[in-house]
C-alpha cells in the first residue's frame, strides 16, 4: 500500500484503463491543455495525445450526446463534467438516451460510458454551483451510480466503471480531491465491484450510513461518541447508490438496533429516504428507535459562509442524531 | 461638445468606480473576507458603462457571473455590492447570492447567472414581456464568446430572432473561455455569423472606448425599441485578470497581456478627457472621490451585520397564495399575511 490523494487515484484509474484499452478516451471542458479544472486529468494530454484527451467547447448536451453515440457504436468514453452542476443541461441525454438505449433496443445496443466529475457543495459557490445530484440520478433505472469517499474506492470503482458495459455516473467529492488515503501498490489491478458496501468502522452501538463527504463527518462523530459516551458506532459506506447494498446495511442494523443516515442532498426523497425505507422494511423488528437522517437543510445553498455552514451536515448534527436514537 | 465631455466625465467616474471596486474585492478575497468564485471584469469596463449609457430607466439587463461591472454601471451602490461579496445582510441579495448572483431589479438588473447560456432565453423572456405589453422597453443580454457554443444560447437567439423581440445580445469576446482561446472553441472568427442564421442584425467592434460602445449599442437598442428586431453585437475586449481568482492564467503570455493593457478602457477615457482640456487637478479630484467611495464601501461591508438565517428561510419562496396557513413550510408566508417586507428578517 501507498498513500495517494483522491485526485491522483482517479487519474491513475483513467491512465491504467486508457493504457489497457485503446477504445477508452476522455472528453470534457478544460481536460486537456488546461490539465483539468480541478487538475484531475493533469498530464493526460501529453501522455495520450489529442485524439484521446479531447477538449470541448462549453456544450454539455452536445458532448454528452457525442459520448453516448460513440459508446453505442463501440468506444468507451469517459465524459467529464467540470462539475455535476453543469450536467443538468445534459440531463435529457442521460435520462432519455443513455439510460434507455439498452431497453429500447431490446437489450441489443450497449452504452459503455462513464460520466464523471466533482459533485456537491464546495466552499461558498452559492446556489447554482452547490448541488448534490445523487437524488436526481438515483431515480433512473438504466444507469449505475458510484459516489466514492476514499482514494482507494475512487480508483477501484472507477476501473470497474470504465470496464462496465452500462452507463455509470461517477460522483466525485469536490472537497475530497486533496484527501489522502491508502491505495494498493502500482501494478495491483484492484477493481471494486458495484453494490458492495464498505464497513468503515465496526461497532455495536449505532449504525451510521454515509457516503461521499459525509462519510468523514460520520467518522469524526463516531470518535466523539466513543470518547464522550462510550458508544461504538458502525459506519457503513454503500459506495454505490445504484445498485445499493441493502443487505450490508440491514445486517449492521440487526447488530446495533439503531440507525442514522447522513447525506449532503436535500431531505426530500433521494437515496437517504430510500435507505431508511429499506431498513425499516427489512429490519423493523430489530429497531429500537425511529431512524434519523442528517441532511442538508431544505433551502437553495446560500452564499454567506455562516449560512452555508448551517445548511450542510456537521459533526455536531450527527452526534445529536446518534444521541437521539440511542436515547443518550 | 460640452455635453459630450460631461457624459464622458460621468462615464470615466463609473468605470473607475468599477475598477477600484474590483481591485478592493481582489484584496479582500486574498484576506479571506470574500469566498467562493470571484470573476473580475477588469479590462472590460467600457462595455458595461457604455451600454448602461445607451439604456433608459425600465430597460432590462441580464448578465453572467462576471456581473459586478454592469450592476454598478446601472446604478447599484458600491455598498450593496461590496456587502454582498462579504456575505452581509445589507448586500444586494442579502448575502445569499454572492459575487455571481448580483441582483438589482430597481435599476433593471435581473441578475448575475452562473450556468453558461442559462440566462439567454430568460433575457429573451423579458423582451417577450416588453413586446407582449408594448411597454417600449428593451432588454440587453450579455455573455462571453465561450457561451456561443451551448444550446441555451442558440435556442434563446432562435426564438428572439423568430419573434423579432426587442433585445440586444452583447457577446463580450474577451478571447478566452476559462483557459481555452476562442480558436479552440469555435471554427469562426466573426461571431455575428452565428446570429445571421437566426435572422438578426449583427455588429462587431472593439470595446475599449466607452463613447464608441455607447454609440454602437444605442443604434441596436433604438432599433429594438422601434420594433425592428434583435441585434447581436460582438464586442472585442480582454480580461486583465484570470478567469476567476483561482486561475493564474498561464495559458497566455505576459507580452499578450501587456499589449492589451495599452487599450485599458479607463486610461483611454482619461486621456480623452485630458485631450479635451479637462485639467489634471480635476481628474485627480475625481479619482480621489472614487477612492473615498470605495474605502467607504469596504468599511460598510466590514461593519454590516452578517447574512441572516431568517433571510435564508424567507427567500426560498415569495409569499404564497396557494398554500393555506396551516400548511406553510418554514419561512414561507401567505400573501395576505403581509408579504415579504413584513417578514421577521
Ligand atoms: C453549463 C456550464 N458549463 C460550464 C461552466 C463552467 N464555466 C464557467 S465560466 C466558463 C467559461 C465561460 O467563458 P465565456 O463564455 O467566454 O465567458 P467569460 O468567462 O470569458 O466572461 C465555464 C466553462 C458553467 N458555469 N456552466
Ligand atoms: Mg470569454
Amino acid at each position: 500500500m501507498r498513500e495517494l490523494r483522491y485526485r491522483e487515484a482517479i487519474r491513475e484509474a483513467m491512465i491504467e484503463e486508457m493504457e489497457r484499452d485503446p477504445s477508452v478516451f476522455l472528453m470534457g471542458e478544460e481536460v486537456g491543455h488546461y490539465q483539468g479544472a480541478y487538475k484531475v486529468s493533469e498530464g493526460l494530454l501529453s501522455r495520450f495525445g489529442e485524439q484521446r484527451v479531447v477538449d470541448t467547447p462549453i456544450a454539455e448536451a452536445g458532448f454528452a450526446g457525442i459520448g453516448i453515440g460513440a459508446a453505442m457504436t463501440g468506444l468507451r468514453p469517459i465524459i467529464e463534467f467540470m462539475t455535476w452542476n453543469f450536467s443538468f443541461v445534459a440531463f435529457d441525454q442521460i435520462i432519455s438516451s443513455a439510460a434507455k438505449v439498452a431497453q429500447m433496443s431490446g437489450g441489443r445496443v450497449p452504452c459503455p460510458i462513464v460520466f464523471r466529475g466533482p459533485n456537491g457543495a464546495a466552499k461558498q459557490v452559492a446556489s447554482q454551483h452547490s448541488h448534490s445530484v445523487d437524488p436526481f440520478y438515483t431515480n433512473i433505472p438504466g444507469v449505475w451510480i458510484a459516489m466514492p469517499a476514499t482514494p482507494r474506492d475512487a480508483k477501484g470503482l472507477l476501473k470497474a466503471a470504465i470496464r462496465e458495459n452500462n452507463p455509470v455516473l461517477f460522483l466525485e467529492g469536490e472537497t475530497l480531491y486533496n484527501v489522502k488515503g491508502e491505495v494498493p501498490d502500482e501494478g495491483v489491478d484492484e477493481v471494486i465491484p458495484f453494490g458492495k458496501a464498505r464497513i468503515a468502522r465496526e461497532g455495536d452501538g449505532c449504525t451510521i450510513v454515509a457516503w461521499g463527504r459525509p462519510h468523514y463527518i460520520a467518522m469524526e462523530a463516531a470518535e466523539i461518541l466513543a470518547k464522550d459516551h462510550g458508544l461504538q458506532c458502525e459506519i457503513v459506506d454503500p459506495r454505490t447508490l445504484r445498485p445499493l447494498d441493502v443487505e450490508s446495511m440491514v445486517q449492521s442494523v440487526k447488530k446495533t438496533n439503531r440507525c442514522v443516515v447522513v447525506h449532503e442532498h436535500w431531505p426530500y426523497g433521494g437515496p437517504g429516504a430510500e435507505i431508511v425505507d429499506q431498513i425499516q422494511k427489512n429490519a423493523f423488528d430489530w429497531l429500537d428507535a425511529p431512524i434519523e437522517r442528517v441532511a442538508a437543510l431544505d433551502v437553495p445553498m446560500p452564499y454567506a459562509s455562516n449560512l452555508e455552514t448551517l445548511v450542510l451536515p456537521t459533526v455536531e448534527r450527527v452526534v445529536e442524531a446518534v444521541k437521539k436514537v440511542a436515547y443518550l | 461638445m460640452a455635453s459630450g465631455i460631461d457624459e464622458l466625465r460621468q462615464q470615466y467616474r463609473k468605470m473607475l468606480e468599477i475598477r477600484r471596486f474590483e481591485e478592493e474585492a481582489a484584496r479582500a478575497y486574498a484576506m479571506g473576507k470574500i469566498g467562493g468564485f470571484l470573476h473580475l471584469y477588469i479590462g472590460q469596463e467600457a462595455i458595461a458603462v457604455g451600454t448602461a449609457s445607451a439604456l433608459i430607466k425600465g430597460d432590462y439587463v441580464f448578465q453572467t457571473y462576471r456581473d459586478h461591472g454592469i450592476a454598478i454601471a446601472l446604478g447599484m451602490t458600491a455598498n450593496a455590492g461590496m456587502a454582498e461579496l462579504f456575505g452581509k445582510d445589507t448586500g444586494c441579495s442579502r448575502g445569499l447570492g454572492g459575487s455571481m448572483h448580483f441582483f438589482d431589479p430597481d435599476n433593471g438588473f435581473y441578475g448575475g447567472w452562473g450556468i453558461v447560456g442559462g440566462h439567454v432565453a430568460l433575457a429573451a423572456g423579458a423582451a417577450f414581456k416588453s413586446k407582449y405589453s408594448n411597454d417600449g422597453h428593451v432588454t440587453v443580454c450579455f455573455f462571453g464568446e465561450g457561451a456561443t457554443n451551448i444550446g441555451g444560447f442558440h435556442e434563446g437567439l432562435s426564438l428572439a430572432g423568430l419573434w423579432k423581440l426587442p433585445i440586444v445580445f452583447i457577446c463580450e469576446n474577451n478571447q478566452y473561455a476559462m483557459g481555452t482561446p476562442m480558436s479552440r472553441t469555435t471554427p469562426l472568427e466573426d461571431l455575428t455569423l452565428k446570429a445571421q442564421g437566426y435572422g438578426m442584425h449583427g455588429d462587431r467592434f472593439e470595446g475599449h472606448d466607452v463613447a464608441v460602445v455607447k454609440d454602437r449599442v444605442k443604434m441596436a437598442v433604438d432599433r429594438a425599441r422601434r420594433g425592428e428586431g434583435p441585434t447581436f453585437i460582438e464586442i472585442q475586449t480582454y480580461r486583465f485578470r484570470g478567469h476567476s481568482m483561482s486561475d493564474p492564467a498561464k495559458y497566455r503570455s505576459r507580452q499578450e497581456l501587456e499589449e492589451r493593457k495599452k487599450k485599458d478602457p479607463c486610461a483611454v477615457a482619461r486621456q480623452r478627457l485630458a485631450d479635451a482640456g479637462v485639467k489634471e487637478a480635476e481628474l485627480l479630484a475625481i479619482e480621489g472621490e472614487i477612492d473615498d467611495l470605495i474605502a467607504a464601501c469596504v468599511k460598510h461591508a466590514d461593519e454590516a451585520p452578517p447574512a441572516t438565517e431568517a433571510a435564508m428561510w424567507d427567500s426560498v419562496y415569495v409569499p404564497t397564495s396557494a398554500v393555506p396557513a396551516d400548511r406553510l413550510p418554514r419561512g414561507v408566508v401567505r400573501v395576505q399575511d403581509g408579504g415579504a417586507e413584513d417578514g421577521d428578517a
